[in-house]
């Protein structure tokens, strides 16, 4: 079974945390894997980094700019995951946009992850109906699950749909905006948490875009299975580097 | 079935287009792609539309027979006068289309990008006549090229934000207005500049801009007694003054089209702007297309004298013509682009604005028989550029 279906069955609340391959240092990505899992993460999302992150707000565009620079590749990415993949073994998702891995070739992009130990993908501009018609088979065969984002403004029946092709969770936005932009949630999400909750999705929901510490971590598993935390994270590592990263999770996790 | 270089109902052009979009985006794209054909040929909306193309804009905009150009090449030419456009160029079409359209949806709040300023201070006006809040988004390096721009914009009322990520340009301006939209999903429209961007803009502005050949046909009946000429010759950055003047030509094989593009200082020189030269097909702005990249898969910044060519990727149905062969794509340096743009002011009394410059270069590098009729889509005048064809010949 794929890490990432063995994991959504663990009877409790999940944490999972982004950061961007390369970043601070072209070397740090085992390392922060490795203190993640260390330190209790429940999941990881590894942001490869592109020129031109539509969805995401000031913090991840500045640390994927960074990454880049640093020389961080897809092909490097692949070679530091099959590095650290023997010694870890919690699930690791590349987070990512369509148009590099269109360049290495999505069904090379697919066989390499299964390579290499990666377990999932988000693609925040791959359309659903693209993914539906093109690429599902490949995702399939290589035993990878893709994960789709929602947001408030998804209609009911879209939300559906989206549920019926995903074998993983729903990447349940918190509200409307690019990463790291709120951080607080107000009545809107919770009522937003509610009617989700109530349709009885068969994937489970991870809320992500605005959690940043154990308050809103607590808000949004309340209704969910988990959450995400990433421009917190990347905020943190840019303050603090890779050698406290058990500070951070610790708050998360209220410990 | 007839061969159509038109957008097909998913909104591809051939294997390009679609929309490659995060989902927070979804319901703005898909709210503008359910209701656009329908506002637009509403007889209000297509009334009003030409109304003001008419008195606002100063359409028809002139089929001018350029008789010392068409001396000196040897050919008949003709030159559509979109540089008599209120705001100088043809980029008022699609903002008048865009901004009617906007206040059908019920949009409050208006956002737009802008590369050299000419789409910005076109969608600041628009903005001004309908009293719409406007916001521009403008890369912080093009903010300190283009002062004179900026200036306008800010007079007509515009708020001028500075895009301050990545390579600080056109195509970063691009990704912070889709980021406001991102943000603004409800009362905001994204005017955007060009036929790029996911379905259904291409093909939206590309109805808007339509104008142009549409009164090319019209024109041309009336001084040669046919209604389509043998070549049509437009300059491409996106492309949207190429696709108006394309447009109504697209599955008419008799009319030869020529796309031309930025080669900057040379295809070849690592300072270009030749997308089809240069890019590979990829997504950028939410539209499959061709674009110019690393092989890793990053977006380049591409290089050209002319402020308006400077675009990594290329519209997806010029990609499509492009690669179908349909049109002829030729590239063209910053200096015999400069140069064609001083034969011009010089043979007919106009300065062209660069970009169009580039179009005018095709004379000295392509051959046409004597009796072919050229259309060129003069799509901008050089009022804007005076600064650069100062340094260039040292005026």
């Amino acid at each position: 079974m794929n890490r990432i279906n063995q994991k959504l069955q663990e009877d409790k609340k999940l944490l999972s945390i982004y950061f961007t391959a390369g970043y601070p240092s072209l070397d740090d990505t085992a390392g922060v894997i490795k203190e993640l899992e260390k330190n209790g993460v429940d999941m990881i999302e590894i942001g490869l980094p592109f020129s031109d992150p539509l969805a995401d707000g000031p913090t991840i565009q500045e640390s994927s700019t960074k990454a880049l620079e640093n020389g961080m590749t897809s092909e490097l990415l692949f070679e530091q995951i099959a590095d650290i993949r023997e010694t870890v073994s919690i699930p690791l998702i590349i987070m990512g946009y369509l148009n590099p891995m269109m360049q290495y070739g999505i069904e090379a992009f697919c066989a390499k992850c299964k390579e290499v130990g990666v377990d999932g993908l988000i693609i925040p501009d791959m359309p659903v109906d693209v993914y539906h018609e093109q690429y599902q088979a490949i995702f399939e065969k290589y035993g990878l699950l893709n994960v789709f984002l929602i947001t408030p403004q998804t209609s009911e029946e879209r939300i559906r749909f989206i549920d019926s092709i995903s074998n993983g969770f729903i990447y349940m936005v918190s509200s409307a905006g690019t990463t790291g932009a709120k951080n607080s949630f107000g009545n809107a999400q919770e009522t937003y948490f509610d009617r989700i909750g109530k349709m009885n999705l068969k994937n489970p929901q991870i809320v992500g875009f605005g959690i940043s510490n154990h308050e809103t971590f607590t808000q949004a598993t309340n209704k969910a299975k988990g959450a995400i935390i990433g421009s917190a994270f990347i905020k943190y590592l840019t303050k603090n580097g890779t050698e406290s990263i058990k500070a951070f999770v610790d708050g998360v996790l209220g410990k | 079935m007839k061969k159509t270089y038109h957008v097909n109902e998913k909104g591809y052009y051939g294997t390009f287009g679609g929309a490659y979009i995060p989902e927070m985006l979804y319901p703005n794209v898909e709210e503008l792609r359910q209701q656009y054909l329908e506002i637009m040929y509403e007889d209000s909306f297509q009334k009003e539309f030409k109304q003001l193309l008419k008195d606002y804009v100063g359409r028809p905009s002139p089929l001018f027979y350029a008789e010392r150009l068409s001396a000196k090449y040897n050919t008949k030419i003709y030159l559509k006068r979109e540089d008599l456009n209120h705001t100088g160029a043809h980029k008022v079409n699609n903002t008048i289309g865009q901004i009617l359209m906007a206040k059908r949806l019920g949009k409050t709040r208006i956002i737009a990008e802008t590369g050299a300023g000419q789409h910005g201070v076109a969608t600041a006006t628009v903005c001004a006549l309908m009293g719409m809040e406007c916001i521009v988004y403008m890369g912080e390096i093009d903010i300190a090229r283009q002062a004179p721009n900026v200036a306008r914009m800010k007079m007509l009322g515009a708020e001028v934000r500075a895009a301050k990520s990545g390579s600080r340009t056109l195509k970063d301006a691009t990704n912070e207005a889709i980021r406001d939209w991102i943000s603004n999903p409800v009362n905001t429209h994204y005017i955007i500049g060009s036929v790029v961007g996911p379905h259904p803009y291409p093909d939206m502005v590309a109805r808007f801009q339509a104008v142009i050949s549409e009164e090319i046909e019209w024109q041309l009946q009336e001084k040669e007694g046919r209604s389509f000429p043998d070549h049509v010759i437009a300059c491409v950055g996106g492309g949207s003054n190429a696709a108006g003047a394309f447009y109504q030509y697209l599955d008419d094989e008799r009319v030869n089209l020529i796309a031309v593009e930025a080669a900057g200082k040379g295809i070849h020189s690592g300072e270009s702007a030749a997308t089809s030269a240069l890019g590979e097909d990829g997504i950028i702005h939410g539209s499959r297309t061709l674009l110019m990249q690393t092989k890793d898969g990053q977006i380049t910044e591409p290089y050209s004298i002319s402020a308006g060519l400077d675009y990594p990727g290329v519209g997806p149905m010029h990609a499509h013509l492009y690669k179908s062969k349909r049109a002829e794509f030729i590239s063209i340096t910053d200096d015999e682009a400069m140069t064609a743009g001083l034969e011009l002011s010089q043979l007919e009394g106009i300065i062209p604005a660069i970009e169009t410059s580039h179009a005018l270069a095709v004379f000295d590098t392509r051959k046409f028989k004597e009796d072919d009729i050229v259309v060129l889509n003069l799509s901008g005048r050089g009022d804007k550029d005076l600064n650069t064809y100062i340094d260039y010949f040292k005026l």
